[in-house]
């Protein structure tokens, strides 16, 4: 039984009519059919990887590999946020290497690590496309990613503590 | 200061909900597209944007029209695929007219797959833009109610459905055929050219991948026409050009302006300046990928476009322009692009997969100040031995900034290491 096809069945219907209808097209399907576990699971899980290489008719091994390439992909779960601040040259530039690091000792973690109540993983990533706006962090969760820019300490924590009252 | 008289790309600017499909269409909008499907052969409509001048805004600068007169005609079907993956440390210029003028870029994908006889095209979003996917899927259905894409557009014979496509965090997949690759389902990993994609492209098909700046020229330019577009700009780079400016400087943001405007218009008369009046040092006029030019007079004066960069030993590239002033250190800066293309290295070429590794170990050190002025060399030496040896570009940029920041700013490595004992 596939789950994520009995489940979903529409929208993957509407993913895959994106590429050609023969199996290189259900191939392309991939990518996007990983999104639909993560959200479904909140990270893609054994089942979910089985699930995504049926629907797609390729190999377990080959969805491995594309979960181990992209870095959006997660098979192992983690705080149900994540908050991901750019320290990239411009970011850096203006501030984004002290505002990481003053976020993560206001919140008693360091950098990489997830807040004790489970709730909020705080990562260092690559360019986020924000570098005129820094410090920027995207904010992850299954439902979805959202951009925060222009951010000091004080404004990220205030999210922080509204993403914990739910 | 040469302001714009108007906005060509960052129209959003001049006009209020230009995100709105009705907006757009009061504006103007859809007309270029109506006029090539209903008036004009699609070869006249390639000639038109040859004749314009255009160069591919992602960061190579190739002519836009070339590039689609090279799609092969004997292999069908054919694909269009708008890159916007912009993931270049410093470049944020994409992202502002993907989420503000996102018609007027849909509009110029279309006039592309008109022009090189495509019924199908994908937009490759870096998985980051998932709210604006979100957004463009919405665009995209909102002009299929309209008619204006779908089957039989404008009530003609012509067809067009556009897709949007997530990466899901590799820069490398900005490389146009590591996109391809993604598209396809496959680790993005820069293929083997030739062949070039309009011969071999997305499922081994003719294929024109643009930038997402590249096609938002487009429709003015049909409807305007070629000699209105070379009104702007320099005669080998015409047209406007949108510059991020990022880094140590008091407006970063991006600026449209015409190609051939100086890099001291930019960062002192739009940018307003240094902060805290420290002085100028550097500038990275292509993000991280770039060459450093050392900001002295002769840097400012130099127009920024595509044939006068190169003579301050560097590249206009994606034009993201980031400013390093006197506050920095240079070791700092290397370790920084260092690591970044260390980590978004694709691991296929072992000259880049393992040289970025080494030059991270070795600049880690140095601006640690643990090093000794053998290490530099030692960093020089690898960098050396990446160049020209990888498939893609991504090797090659990982040493621009490391081999022309060691030569031009010795004085900053004789400050962090340590005297060697031997």
């Amino acid at each position: 039984m596939n789950a994520l096809l009995q489940k979903h069945a529409d929208e993957i219907q509407v993913i895959l009519a994106k590429y050609p209808a023969d199996k290189a097209g259900k191939r392309s399907g991939v990518m996007p059919l990983l999104y639909l576990a993560q959200r479904e699971y909140g990270y893609i899980t054994k089942q979910a990887l089985r699930e995504v290489a049926e629907i797609c008719e390729i190999t377990e091994t080959e969805v491995t590999s594309i979960i181990g390439f992209y870095s959006l992909y997660y098979d192992q779960p983690s705080g149900k946020y994540r908050v991901q601040v750019c320290t990239d040259l411009p970011c850096a530039l203006r501030g984004a290497e002290e505002f990481l690091e003053k976020l993560c000792e206001n919140l008693g973690i360091k950098v990489g690590e997830t807040t004790p109540d489970g709730l909020i993983k705080v990562e260092a990533v690559m360019c986020l496309a924000g570098c005129d706006k820094a410090p920027v962090f995207q904010l992850q969760s299954s439902e979805g990613l959202e951009y925060h820019e222009n951010q000091t300490v004080d404004s990220a924590l205030e999210l922080i503590n509204k993403l914990r009252q739910g | 200061m040469t302001d714009m008289a108007e906005y060509i790309l960052l129209r959003h600017r001049d006009i209020p909900g230009l995100d709105q499909l009705e907006t757009y269409r009061q504006n103007g909008g859809f007309e270029a597209w109506r006029k090539v499907v209903s008036k004009m052969d699609p070869a006249d409509v390639t000639n038109e944007v040859k004749a314009s001048g255009l160069r591919g805004r992602g960061g190579a600068g190739f002519p836009t029209g070339l590039k689609w007169s090279f799609i092969d005609e004997q292999s069908w079907p054919h694909y269009v695929v708008a890159n916007a993956d912009e993931s270049e440390p410093g470049t944020f210029k994409d992202r502002e007219i993907l989420e503000f003028n996102p018609y007027q870029f849909l509009e110029g994908v279309a006039i592309c797959a008109y022009a090189i006889m495509a019924n199908d095209a994908y937009i490759y979003l870096r998985g980051e833009f998932w709210q604006i996917a979100n957004k463009l899927d919405q665009c995209i259905a909102a002009m299929e109610s309209a008619g204006f894409l779908g089957d039989k557009v404008f009530g003609t014979k012509t067809s067009l459905h556009l897709h949007t496509h997530l990466g899901a965090g590799a820069y490398i997949c900005g490389e146009e055929t590591a996109l391809l690759e993604s598209i396809e389902g496959n680790l993005g990993q820069p293929r083997l050219r030739p062949p070039f994609p309009p011969a071999f492209g997305i499922y081994g098909k003719p294929t024109i991948v643009n930038n997402v700046e590249t096609l938002t020229n487009v429709p003015l330019i049909i409807s305007r026409g070629a000699g209105w577009y070379k009104s702007t700009g320099t005669e080998k780079s015409p047209g406007p050009k949108i510059f991020s400016l990022s880094g140590c400087v008091n407006r970063p943001g991006n600026y449209e302006l015409p190609l051939g405007t100086t890099f001291r218009e930019l960062i002192f008369d739009h940018g307003r300046g240094i902060p805290e009046e420290r002085k100028i040092k550097a500038i990275m006029p292509a993000g991280a990928s770039s060459s450093m030019i050392i900001a002295n007079d002769v840097a400012l004066a130099t127009p920024m476009d595509y044939e006068s960069v190169p003579k301050l030993g560097a590249q206009l590239g994606s034009a993201s322009v980031i400013v390093i002033d006197d506050s920095v250190s240079i070791p700092w800066l290397l370790n920084k692009t260092v690591h970044f293309f260390t980590h978004e290295s694709c691991g296929k070429c072992t000259p880049c997969r393992e040289g970025t590794y080494w030059m991270m170990h070795l600049t880690d050190r140095i601006s640690q100040g643990k090093a000794t002025m053998n290490d530099v060399l030692l960093l020089q030496d690898v960098a050396n031995q990446i160049k020209g040896k990888c498939l893609c570009a991504l090797g090659e940029f990982s040493i621009e900034a490391v081999l022309t920041g060691i030569e031009r700013f010795p004085a900053d490595f004789e400050a962090v290491t340590v005297k060697s004992n031997s």
